[in-house]
Parts: C-alpha cells; structure tokens; sequence
C-alpha cells in the first residue's frame, strides 16, 4: 500500500483540510510593548505571575493559553481529546505540569523553538486520519527559564553580543478539528536535521537558517507551487542575521525568492530599542502565528500562509564538548479554503 | 545538506557557509565596548582608590586598607548586583564591570540570587560557585604555584 496522503520527498496533503477552529496567546511584558499587543489575547504584568519561580509562571502561562483557545472555540478544557506539546526545558517541565492540570491526554514533543509547527503538524495528520476530533497543540516559552538554563544567571553582568537573540516569554495554542469554520492546514513539510557546522550559541539564527532553506525548497519541489502562491512565508525565530541568511540561500538553492518573506523573530520585537537581532524561543513563532498572524488570516488580510517554525537543536553539554548547533524547520500550509 | 554527497564536499559546503556567516554577523563596535570598559573599568578602580586614600588618611596601614577595600567593593558589587544594577552596567561595560573584584562578587552573587530557588543546599550551596568556580580554582592554583616559586628561588 502507498502512502495516499504523502507527496515528494518529505511532504504530506491532508486529504480534508483540518480546521484552526480556536487559537490563543499569552505573552510577558516585553513581547506586549512590541507593535503586535492588540493581537494577544493575554499580556502579563511581570515575569512571576503570582507564581513562586520563573518555571512555574511559564507552565501556568501554558495552562492558562491552552483553555483559551479551546474556550473560543466554544468548547471545554475537557472535551479536548489530546494536548501535543513541549517546551524549552530539561524534560519539558512546563509541557509536563500544564498537562497535569489540565488532565487532557498528553504526548510531550521537543522541537526546540519548532514546536509549533511540530505540534500542529501531527495535530492536523491526527484529526485527517481520524483518530480524534479536538486536539491541541501548544508551546511555550519564558525568558528567564530559558535564560538560566542554556546561558547564565540572569544578574550576572555580560555583555550580549549583536547578533543574539532575547527568548521571548510566550505562548501560543491551537485546536485543531476535522470541521467547523477557520483557516485550514492543506499541507505540511517535516523538516531534516541540517548542521552546517555553527558553534557560535549567540548565533543561533544562523544555525538555523539552513534548516529553513532547506525545508522551504523541498515544500516547494514537493507541493509543486509556485514560491509566490503565498501571501506570506514566514520563518520561526532565525532573527535579522538568520533571515538574512536564509534570504541568501533561496537563491543559492535556486529558489525563486518568496516576495513576502518574514520572520517572527524580527517581527515581534519590531521597533523596540536595543533588541540586537530579535526574538527567540518556541513562543516566537507559537505567539505570532496564535495572535497576529492568524487575526489576520481570520480577518482575510492574509489567505495563504507558509509557517516555518525553526528550532536551534543546542544542548549546553553537547556545545560545551565543542558539537556545533543543528537546525530543524517543519512548514505548514495555512490557508482560507 | 543531503546524503550521499562526499565528506570534502560537505566540509566545503560548511566552509563557505561559515565564511557568509562571518560576512553577514553584525560585528560588535570595539572602539566604542573599549571605551565603555575602559572608562567603567577606570571608574571602579578610582572609587576603591578614593577608598584606600580615605582609610590611609585615617591611619591604617597600606596593606590592612587593601585588604579592606576589597571587602568593600566586593560589598558593593553584591549590593548592585542585588538591587538589578549591575547586569545593567555590564551590558554596556563588559570587561569593564567583569575584571575587577566587584565583576567577581557580581557573578557569586548573581548564582546564588539564581539558584535560591532550588533550596538553600542544592540550590544556593551547590551551585553559588557555578561561574566564579574556574577564577577560584585557577586562582588557587595560581597561588600555590607562585609560592613554591618564590619559596625555591628567593
């Protein structure tokens, strides 16, 4: 038997478009001063949130966007069928504790800042091949959680460098259903681990750039479209060096460049001061695409939209044993049908 | 990217693309990070000096003041980093507010602040010395080592 919903090389065509029916964002303080704060559903007042520690903030900070979304789709937190999701930290904790509360059956993903393109991806494969109806996916970050784990104390006096990037303190949600009315997931490229041996962890759009290259020539030679069919290709976190070089390696893979081409890292810190080369972290990507982006897919300002979620796959371990940084980027084909 | 290319094709590959990493990075402005560490860096040793001067003038001897005024600045350095000054002073600074004694108490301060969290022993205690621990140790080693050397061939 043939795989009837696989098309090319690493692509897949849902055969009944699943529905975005209902999705959220939560960001932190930073992210709500940027020039997207209307879009949000939540914008927190500091990092703690009335929590004891940085890591429990972010887990309610999950838990509290997961029953958004589902909330605006008319629903239930306990009609959900599935959560699919992760976050940044060892063990994906914040996933973990938000599942508990939350008590909706769980399969934990690590996609590093891919998460939510990974998450809604095997959402949309798990509701067009029947298996559930309401699933979740959603992914998280905090700056602080982050920032203690992969890089130093926050109090510590360093200097950052240019082309850094500052984790964002997000969220973003989405159910996904076989039905109803929104935008609707037509297709999705699962992304290869692509290492072109960066070691710099204060680079980490370049690190990652590759990936997203990589990913959107193989959607484009495995849908067949033409790279002007979308209103908007927009890549996850590769930030202003990132983007750059992923602008530069569409052409040198002979891709025809996207003529709206963007990057949430770049996006949602737009106009702020002193920001080096943007936003990081799973809830870049998930916070865009759960407040502006898809407002404006809602509102068909746009109606055909690539979303590449791009994850830096970095361990301190690995980086201090002197491993350079592999990428990953899975897209996503979200459409007004 | 894809398999099946060989080993030296990749290698170029990873070459190049370091190369255009290397054009496109935003270089950080060293004539300007100079002057910043310099003049903090300056500034952090006029304000100690002030201080030996001061207890000099009050008839300490020169080698009990040293020793006080880096307990003072180590002071200082752990009441800024406390009260969320010093990481500020730092992004500008760099080596400016990291080379002297209160960049030392900064990043003790900084772990223990940090790891409070996780409890006083696995937490504080653990991990207090997380980035100071090399400075420590190193400077330990140091020590020794130059004792013995001067103990040899005084």
């Amino acid at each position: 038997m043939t795989a009837a919903r696989k098309i090319g090389q690493q692509s897949v065509k849902f055969s009944n478009p699943p529905v975005i029916s209902g999705w959220a964002a939560i960001v932190g303080p930073k992210e709500g001063q940027g020039p997207w704060a209307k879009d949000f559903d939540k914008i927190l007042d500091d990092y703690l949130y009335g929590q004891s520690s940085w890591e429990k903030a972010e887990n309610i900070i999950l838990q509290e966007t997961v029953q958004t979304a589902v909330a605006k789709a008319g629903l239930d937190t306990t009609e959900a069928e599935l959560l699919l999701a992760g976050d940044l930290l060892n063990q994906i904790i914040s996933a973990n504790y938000a599942a508990r509360e939350l008590a909706i059956p769980f399969l934990g993903l690590y996609g590093a800042c891919s998460t939510m393109a990974e998450s809604l991806l095997l959402a949309a494969m798990m509701i067009d091949a029947g298996f559930f109806e309401r699933v979740v996916a959603a992914t998280c970050s905090h700056h602080y959680t982050a920032e203690r784990q992969y890089r130093a104390p926050v109090e510590q006096g360093v200097q950052p460098s240019p082309s850094s990037q500052w984790t964002a303190t997000a969220s973003g949600a989405i159910l996904v259903q076989p039905g109803g009315s929104g935008p609707r997931i037509t297709c999705a490229t699962i992304g290869k681990v692509v290492d072109m041996g960066v070691t710099d962890s204060a680079n980490m759009g370049a690190a990652m750039a590759p990936a997203a290259g990589s990913t959107i020539k193989a959607h484009f030679e495995d849908t067949g479209r033409a790279t002007d069919y979308y209103d908007l290709v927009v890549t996850g976190d590769l930030g202003a060096v990132g983007m750059n070089l992923a602008s530069q390696s569409f052409i040198q893979q002979g891709l025809v460049p996207p003529p709206a081409y963007s990057d949430c890292g770049v996006l949602l810190y737009d106009g702020l001061p002193d920001i080096k080369a943007g936003a990081s972290g799973c809830g870049c990507s998930a916070a865009m695409l759960c407040g502006p982006l898809l407002k404006k897919m809602s509102r068909g300002e746009i109606n055909r939209l690539l979303f590449v979620a791009t994850g830096a796959l970095m361990s301190p371990t690995s980086t201090f044993q002197g491993e350079s940084i592999p990428g990953i980027a899975h897209a996503l084909a979200i459409e007004n049908i | 990217m894809d398999e099946g290319k060989s080993e030296e094709l990749k290698a170029a590959e990873k070459k190049e693309y370091q190369n255009l990493v290397n054009q496109v990075k935003p270089k950080p402005s060293v004539l300007a990070n100079c002057l910043w560490a310099f003049v903090v860096g300056g500034l952090i040793c006029v304000i100690a000096q002030m201080i030996l001067n001061y207890l000099v003038s009050k008839g300490m001897s020169k080698s009990d003041a040293g020793s006080a005024v880096a307990v003072i600045m180590v002071f200082l350095g752990a009441l800024l980093t406390g009260i969320g000054i010093y990481d500020k002073i730092g992004e500008k600074a760099g080596a400016g507010s990291i080379v002297p004694i209160t960049g030392f108490s900064n990043v003790i301060v900084a772990s223990a602040l940090e790891f409070k969290r996780e409890g006083y022993i696995f937490g504080v205690g653990a991990r207090i010395f997380s980035i100071a621990g090399p400075t420590l140790l190193f400077g330990f080693t140091a020590s020794v080592l130059i004792g013995l050397i001067s103990y040899w061939f005084r």
